[in-house]
């Protein structure tokens, strides 16, 4: 029985839409043209408990419109969803009190509040047992390492540290699902690597399940083997992350410094990408070669000081993905 | 659920709201002080209307005087504007996200609005009352400052009407709150809610001092219930059963506006749900 | 592009903003008007009653009435920026933004905001005083359309100096004290009533102390031809607006030291 099922989702918006300048808005006053927007269309897929899955996708794709529908915020023009057995936007109170929500660009807590009140108070809306609230929170607090946080209004932290304790906000009622909505966006690289951290081992220890959307692809690589791509109101891919760049971009590349001049690679199975002194990036299938098969021959033929393996860019992966499907920015 | 369990939200709301305006002590003092200058320019006025004859006046100056002190020591009462993090989250489209809390969110408005405007009101009542009736007397300008009610079954019947005050001042909030939401502006109904609640109410002017036919409908309606209904009792104006009276009527419109705020704010939020917000 | 033209072009950006909200600009405009009415419903009923303040019938207070009001909306609509300066700006860091841009803050703030629901109190401000000047058989001299106009000018001078003020001391407790809200609306709604009808210590805190009475009372008596019941010299009565025009220029004086702290301070 999956956790979640979404089927055929689908939610169309009307749009009023105005001409420009003054005389639109004199124009707007009196007489409203309205635009439809299809955000979803057709949208389909289940996850079973403990899944970490990335939802990724261009702006506007839809990816908020997903994940305000699953958390229950948003009801859709069509379609059937169900988490837990109960239906999100129907079975509001219910449902979200057995999810954790964490929106990158704004916070649940309470602006002048110092964080722990607001912890508090989470917990009383939540109705969280005391003890349990006492032991889930420290636990938090040591993980997040939240302690000299504790007393400080919200607002006078930076975003790294808001951040934290957003997600260990969202996770004070032990919820089974949680959404992560652009969590590592604006902040600094060791705050990514701890939010990466913990959301991994969140999910691997405790099996709580993992929706993550992001821009990030290197959140997308540290987390999720399985990966959603949306694009346009619809799903142009669901599997693995290594599936996906297959179907994209099989080519892999060969990073070589040689101990002399770079010389002149001239074999069918190899692209020369770049050439620069001493170094040279080659492209290759490594369904036409494989690679201890090139690294062998190059080193036979030239000296070589250094040599290395390297999948392509994700972000040119992800790229050329939306390209192929013509899902670019809408 | 205990119903112990139940409320917890919202116990939890209104104490850490009212805790919260609590710390704006400047401004409950700044507050105090533009009061104080209102309530002396309301005064000063009546006393000039008053000396050029009072035959047709409907309560002796003393008592409008009474009247105008108690209105600036509970102004803060009065629901002109809807709860600002609401309004907060109309400007900044995060309304839907409200949503995201298990709670039943009329509810949940209510607590925390019972939450704003106590604790707004507290400090500046205090300090109003410490102001006109024990500082003006200590002055010698007793006869300008706030008596205490003429009886035990004054002031008991005015702390009944007070309680009947704060609930139908938070059902009010709910209502414009409910306008926010509805218009999804953040602007809402503010300035003209603002007009007709201080003018209805008898902030303005004391109710009994309209024209004699229209009375019956100024008392009758809502409004009345915060500030008229409260401060005649207190004087006197309305005693025994007619203050009785307006005290089933100022918690009857209480319930038919929460009532009517609820399904209103629902079906508003079940609409936003389906824009998308 | 010179201040002036540039305060156009936020004024007409303002405008077009407002204009996107079509309904809520609409309520907000006749919600505005509907204010003033119904508070002036308070004063008649206290005259339907009383009959007269101090020597003034109805009509001739509603002289004062529309007037102090007209001139308060005016200054009212143009410093919105001044208004929320606590809380937009200086809360949020967002003056820092200001201080980036090559023009005078004063010019930016002044800019950011001309509040098109205030014509609704500006147009019951107008009614009224229309409604006075028909009751009282008013003579639109001249000297008195002269004394009048003067008389809003250097009114709204000093209304946007209180509020210039009232914004300049969040720099110092980042929420803009509410406390000078007694001169700014208090101002205002002490002036609604011809000044003599007050003790004599509120009067000449009126006239001295924040020259209030200076752009209203006082200038209102000339256009009148009367005499002040208090003994002003009718020589003084049409020229007192000044008062309002030095008031603003202090005003901005002060602000141009907050400013100068602010940015030394750091913010």
């Amino acid at each position: 029985m999956p956790q979640i099922l979404v089927e055929e989702l689908s939610k169309t918006y009307r749009i009023a839409e105005r001409d420009p300048g003054a005389m639109g808005a004199v124009k707007g006053l009196f007489h409203r043209r309205w635009r439809t927007v299809e955000a979803l269309s057709g949208v389909s897929f289940q996850m079973d408990q403990g899944e970490l899955v990335g939802l990724i996708g261009p702006n506007g794709a839809g990816k908020s419109t997903t994940i305000k529908i699953l958390s229950g915020i948003l009801e859709p023009t069509s379609g059937r969803c169900e988490v837990d057995g109960l239906t999100p936007w129907r079975e509001r109170i219910r449902h979200v009190a057995r999810i954790g929500v964490v929106f990158g660009q704004r916070t649940q807590l309470w602006w002048d509040l110092p964080v722990i009140e607001g912890f508090d108070l989470l917990r009383d809306i939540y109705r969280v047992p005391p003890d349990r609230y006492a032991a889930t929170r420290d636990e938090l607090v040591a993980l997040m390492r939240l302690e000299k946080l504790l007393n400080q209004p919200v607002r006078q932290l930076s975003l790294g540290q808001r951040m934290r304790c957003e997600i260990a906000a969202a996770l004070l009622h032990e919820p089974q699902l949680i959404f992560l909505d652009e969590p590592t966006i604006g902040l600094d690289a060791p705050s990514k690597l701890a939010v990466r951290e913990f959301v991994g081992r969140l999910n691997r220890e405790r099996g709580v399940t993992v929706i993550l959307t992001t821009h990030d692809m290197h959140d997308i690589e540290a987390l999720a083997e399985r990966v959603i791509v949306i694009g346009g109101g619809r799903i142009l891919a669901d599997g693995s992350f290594a599936a996906l760049r297959a179907g994209v971009l099989a080519e892999r590349r060969l990073f070589v410094d040689f101990a002399g001049n770079a010389p002149e690679i001239d074999l069918p199975e190899v692209r020369v990408v770049a050439r620069d002194g001493r170094q040279t990036e080659l492209a290759f299938d490594p369904r036409r070669i494989t690679a201890p098969d090139l690294i062998a021959r190059i080193v036979a033929a030239h000296p070589v000081d250094d040599i290395h393996v390297e999948e392509p860019l994700i972000e040119e992966v992800i790229a050329r993905f939306y390209d192929l499907h013509g899902a670019g920015e809408s | 659920m205990t119903l112990d369990a139940a409320l917890r939200p919202y116990l939890s709301v209104f104490s850490g709201r009212f805790q919260l305006m609590l710390q704006y002590r400047a401004a409950a003092v700044a507050g105090f002080i533009t009061q104080c200058w209102f309530g002396v320019i309301r005064i000063l006025i009546f006393a000039a209307f008053y000396a050029g004859g009072a035959a047709h006046a409907p309560m002796s100056l003393a008592n409008a005087v009474t009247y105008t002190w108690l209105g600036q020591a509970f102004l803060a009462f009065l629901p002109w504007n809807p709860d600002p993090d609401v309004a907060d989250m109309v400007r900044s489209g995060a309304v839907a996200y409200e949503r995201l809390r298990p709670v039943d969110t009329y509810a949940w408005w209510y607590a925390r609005a019972l939450g704003w405007s106590l604790a707004r009101v507290a400090p500046r009542a205090v300090l109003m009352v410490a102001f006109a009736s024990v500082l003006l007397p200590l002055i010698g300008l007793g006869k300008w400052g706030l008596p205490p009610p003429p009886s035990l079954d004054a002031g008991g019947l005015f702390a009944l009407s007070a309680v009947g005050m704060v609930l139908l001042s938070a059902a009010i909030t709910l209502m414009l709150n409910t306008v926010v939401v509805a218009t999804m502006t953040d602007k809402g109904a503010g300035p003209l809610a603002a007009a007709l609640v201080n003018t209805l109410s008898g902030m303005v002017l004391p109710l009994a001092f309209f024209p004699d036919w229209l009375r019956p409908w100024l008392r009758a309606q809502p409004i009345a219930g915060l500030v008229d209904i409260p401060f005649s009792i207190y004087f006197g104006g309305l005693a025994g059963w007619s203050a009785a009276g307006a005290i089933a009527l100022q918690f009857g419109w209480v319930v038919i506006l929460a009532l009517v705020g609820r399904v209103w704010l629902g079906r508003s939020m079940r609409r936003l749900q389906v824009q998308g917000g | 592009m010179n201040g002036l033209s540039l305060y156009g072009r936020y004024i007409a950006a303002s405008i077009r903003g407002q204009m996107a909200y079509p309904a809520g600009l609409a309520i907000q405009t006749v919600a505005s008007f509907m204010i003033t009415v119904v508070e002036f419903i308070g004063v008649w009923a206290l005259f339907h009653r009383f009959g007269q303040i101090a020597g003034w019938r109805l009509g001739e207070v509603a002289l004062f009435y529309g007037l102090a009001s007209v001139i308060f909306a005016i200054a009212d609509a143009v410093t919105r920026g001044f208004d929320v300066f606590g809380s937009v700006f200086v809360k949020t860091g967002g003056f820092d933004r200001l201080l980036l841009r090559p023009r005078s803050p004063a010019l930016q703030l002044a800019g950011y905001e001309l509040r098109l629901t205030r014509i609704g109190r500006f147009s019951q401000g107008a009614i009224v005083f229309a409604i006075g000047a028909a009751m009282t058989h008013f003579v639109f001299t001249p000297f008195a359309a002269g004394v009048l106009l003067f008389a809003i000018a250097g009114g709204v001078a000093l209304f946007a100096g209180l509020f210039i003020l009232q914004a300049t001391l969040a720099f110092w407790t980042v929420e803009s004290l509410e406390a000078v809200n007694i001169l700014t609306y208090g101002g205002e709604a002490a002036a609604e009533y011809p000044l003599n009808v007050y003790a004599r210590w509120f009067r000449d805190f009126l006239i001295w102390g924040v020259p209030i009475g200076c752009v209203t009372y006082l200038p209102m008596l000339a256009a009148m031809g009367r005499a002040d019941p208090l003994g002003a010299p009718s020589w003084l009565t049409p020229l007192a607006p000044l008062a309002g025009f030095a008031f603003l220029g202090a005003s901005l004086f002060i602000w141009g030291f907050g400013v100068r702290r602010y940015a030394s301070a750091g913010g």
